[in-house]
């Protein structure tokens, strides 16, 4: 008896100790990772990387094309895929919400969620690409709509879904019609929700290089067209990370650490947004 | 029954059934939830200006009855009702009925207060746009609402703080001034009290006895003490069958029915 | 006459309230059907895309190694290969640990620490792949050519059997290399799902089984895993998904070779590798064809496994709502 005892707490010990080690060694390596990404990324962080443009190998000059690029595409991709998202999921939790369309379609925004964007950047590709011929800052914007609108959908339906049947249907018992019920109550009573799961979104396709590669292709210069070829920051690091130049090299390390950066921040605003909201 | 109702004369009718003319009529009334028969044959009127108080044990259908009144149940899938329930002569179960009107003629509050996440004055002023009220009446219509509701001197000084922020009471209350803003005809009251404390609770009540006057209104409580303050009539209601009906004074001091004597007598439910 | 809804039965059009609800109702769905279409549409236009790969070389595309550009043979073998490989890999070392670190966060980690720790790991699971491979390239393939992989050559090598899977000089960049790197991606994405998982399990249940008596472990590997399981193992596929589905942190360090190695130590490449080194650069439609039925067999295959995640996910919550 006493013998097992100390046998299944030395399993003990030694499972908590392995899990201990575990966490101990995942946020190592991943803190490793950050240090050497702020070391490297500021010390080559300066002002001309946001007021001038991509340079040639050698040569001096910044990042200003790419970044201005990727904030373009970014609201693009937000404008057209934040309404279609928060629509469609406003039809999964209020008119669609006993459906079997809306288990289709919650099936499928699943299936969009987690599936590899490269996979966006062929179907963008083959859709607008072939069709009008050439690459454009447009298709880039839609590659990386098409990444928003799952994960507005998902964050719209579940908040909507918290949103107490009582109050819609105080709403309802006011003689309000449905749509106003949802735009005036749900939307409002769901709204740090909501905010959260379009901040997430921005966040994740502040990143994605993949939509980009063969749909925005990139550019060397300054470009506000949206029908031509347009630089991102994930393209230009994708570029000057993979050349023998120093200087190239140097840009795509300054380009990670203000990618990194931005992610960080729109997701801890992001915890923000719902945190205040739990509080009141 | 028939030959009997059709011989009275209008005068005979006044002796035997002293009630005014009904609000609303209900008639053969049934209700589904998919297979399942939540109400049996409800036949029953509710007479203008006056309280009808629905009692009965946890499950007798009582709630599902109001909600049929201002077709609530019609937002879930496999909730159905037949028969009929008539106001101002329309039968409202009809397809085609246009519920916005009905919900705004027919008013409701609900259990646990439903503050709309909005100001105290945008609560208000929500249903008072919705049918058109002039701008510069809003101002006034909310605070006669909040004061038919006895709620204005408690929040005359904040009406844009938000109407969460009130008292489970106070949000009760707004809930009841935000209905009567609107002027319905028909006030629905589902326990509105259950979830308060007792000094709230004598506020609603006190309420409601003003709101008579104006309103004609149905309350669904199980709290027989509320029923008998508040009711001039009052429905027992068991498994989905209105057992029976009646004055309020009558039904609490001699049921006609053993099953009502015997809920009210605390025996069950 | 079985599902009518507010909205479908809200009156004739007649009434302009009824009216706006059916054309914000009619907008939402059609939001909805988007959303739908878009799936399809990116099924439908890779096969049409891959249409004149299959024409030209049938099923024998799965299963062909050569992918010679000059010569237009084009076989899907080998980064199905490297796809496969790689991912499991990850799995085999981002499972164990992940759930490592989520019993930690559960269990042995000091409470005040529990939360930002929790966070640190979420937050860390929202950096872009692109970010884990430029390290990849510049510190973590230098370091397993200098140390690690001279290292594995010189002990695993030498081992009958297992010998030849590290065999072959140190090239740094290469299948393991990109095996880690995507088991980097996936852990904070592992350890974060589960910890979550893991906090769905009842107190009740955890108090009673320490109540029996049980150890932490014990109560972690007899109560909480088992409880949990479902939705562990559907966690595990999602993360799979992503790791074959993933491109930049693989791009940079895989080698980017066309062929199949015994040795992991050797350069390979994946799927979604070969289409962004090579799509821009593919000249005649053949080559462009058969990159995007690349694209297509994998888009088949984190498909299957989302499915099977999400069917597994589903039912975890089905049971949480009993």
């Amino acid at each position: 008896m006493q013998a097992r005892m100390t046998r299944r707490k030395a399993v003990n010990a030694l499972m908590m100790a392995l899990s201990t080690g575990a966490a101990g060694l995942g946020l190592l390596v991943l803190a490793l990772i950050l240090a050497h990404l702020i070391f490297k990324g500021a010390g080559a962080l300066n002002l001309a990387v946001f007021t001038q443009d991509t340079p040639s190998p050698n040569d001096v000059g910044g990042l200003r094309n790419a970044i201005v690029g990727s904030l373009i595409m970014s609201v693009i991709a937000v404008a057209i895929g934040t309404p279609i998202g928060i629509l469609a999921g406003t039809y999964m939790a209020e008119y669609g919400r006993f459906t079997k369309l809306t288990k289709v379609i919650r099936f499928v925004n699943d299936i969009l969620l987690s599936a590899p964007s490269i996979i966006v950047g062929l179907f963008v590709y083959q859709m607008l690409v072939v069709t009008l011929g050439h690459f454009s800052a447009l298709a880039g914007s839609v590659a990386l709509a098409i990444l928003v609108v799952p994960i507005v959908v998902r964050t719209t339906e579940d908040m909507l879904l918290l949103v107490p049947d009582t109050l819609r249907e105080a709403g309802l018992a006011m003689g309000a019609p449905r749509w106003l019920v949802i735009r005036q109550i749900a939307y409002k009573a769901a709204r740090a929700g909501m905010v959260t799961g379009v901040l997430l979104a921005i966040a994740r396709i502040s990143g994605e290089t993949a939509p980009l590669l063969f749909t925005a292709l990139s550019n060397n210069f300054f470009s506000a067209d949206l029908t031509r070829p347009m630089a991102s920051l994930p393209i230009t690091i994708f570029q000057f990370a993979l050349s023998p130049y120093d200087n190239w090299q140097a840009l795509a390390w300054a380009g990670a650490l203000l990618i990194t950066v931005a992610v960080l921040a729109l997701s801890i605003i992001a915890r923000l947004v719902t945190s205040k909201k739990d509080k009141s | 029954m028939d030959t009997l109702t059709r011989d009275r004369s209008p005068f005979t009718f006044q002796e035997v059934d002293p009630a005014p003319k009904p609000r609303i009529s209900i008639r053969n009334l049934e209700f589904f939830y998919g297979e399942t028969r939540a109400l049996k044959g409800i036949d029953l009127d509710l007479p203008e200006n006056q309280v009808t108080a629905f009692i009965g044990p946890s499950g007798c259908g009582k709630s599902t009855l109001l909600r049929v009144l201002n077709r609530m149940y019609d937002l879930y899938p496999h909730q159905r009702a037949t028969g009929e329930v008539l106001l101002d002569g329309e039968n409202i179960l009809a397809k085609g009925t246009d519920l916005n009107r009905l919900r705004a003629k027919v008013g409701m509050v609900f259990q646990k207060p439903t503050p709309f996440p909005m100001t105290i004055h945008e609560n208000i002023a929500f249903g008072l746009r919705l049918n058109g009220t002039a701008k510069s009446e809003i101002d006034d219509r909310v605070q006669a609402a909040l004061k038919g509701a006895a709620l204005w001197e408690e929040v005359k000084d904040k009406l844009n703080a938000s109407g969460q922020s009130l008292s489970g009471g106070q949000q009760q209350r707004l809930c009841i001034a935000r209905t009567i803003a609107v002027e319905p005809e028909v006030i629905l009251l589902d326990e509105p009290a259950s979830a308060l404390d007792p000094i709230s609770t004598a506020k609603i009540e006190e309420t409601i006895h003003q709101l008579k006057e104006r309103f004609t209104i149905a309350i669904v409580t199980h709290n027989m003490q509320q029923a008998s303050r508040v009711s001039d009539r009052t429905a027992f209601m068991y498994l989905g069958e209105l057992i029976e009906t009646g004055e309020t004074a009558q039904i609490f001091t001699r049921p006609r029915e053993e099953r009502t004597s015997d809920y009210i007598t605390g025996r069950f439910g | 006459m079985t599902a009518t809804t507010d909205y479908e039965s809200g009156g004739r059009a007649a009434h302009p309230a009824a009216r706006s609800d059916r054309v914000f109702g009619t907008l939402t769905l059609a939001a909805a059907v988007i959303v739908l279409l878009t799936l399809l549409g990116v099924f439908v236009s890779l096969v049409m895309g891959a249409w004149p790969a299959f024409h030209e070389f049938g099923a024998k595309f799965l299963v062909t190694e050569k992918w010679n550009p000059v010569t237009e043979k084009f076989g899907a073998l080998a980064p199905l290969y490297g796809t496969v490989i790689t991912s499991v890999i990850a799995m085999l070392i981002a499972v164990p640990v992940g759930l490592g670190i989520a019993i930690f966060l559960t269990e042995t980690c000091p409470r005040p620490l529990r939360r930002p720790l929790g966070i640190a790991i979420e937050l860390l699971a929202g950096i872009p792949s692109i970010i884990y491979g430029i390290w990849g390239l510049f510190v973590f393939a230098p370091f397993m050519q200098k140390v690690v992989q001279p290292a594995l050559i010189a002990t695993l090598g030498k081992l009958p059997l297992i010998g030849d899977l590290f065999a072959g000089p140190p090239y740094g960049i290469g299948i393991l290399t990109a095996g880690l790197i995507l088991a980097m991606m996936v852990l904070p994405f592992i350890a974060s799902l589960a910890r979550d998982i893991f906090l769905t399990v009842p107190d009740m249940l955890r108090e009673s089984a320490y109540g029996l008596g049980m150890t932490r472990w014990e109560v972690n590997r007899h109560i909480v895993i088992p409880h949990v399981r479902t939705a562990l193992v559907g966690g595990v596929m999602l993360a799979l998904g992503r790791a074959l589905g993933e491109t930049m942190a693989v791009t940079f360090v895989i080698g980017n070779a066309h062929r199949i190695t015994t040795s992991i130590l050797q350069p390979g490449t994946t799927i979604s590798a070969a289409i962004a080194n090579e799509f821009t650069e593919a000249t005649t439609p053949l080559y462009t064809a058969s990159l995007v039925a690349l694209g297509l067999v994998l888009f088949i295959l984190t498909f299957i496994v989302l499915a099977a995640a999400q069917w597994m996910l589903r039912r975890m919550k089905a049971k949480a709502g009993v």
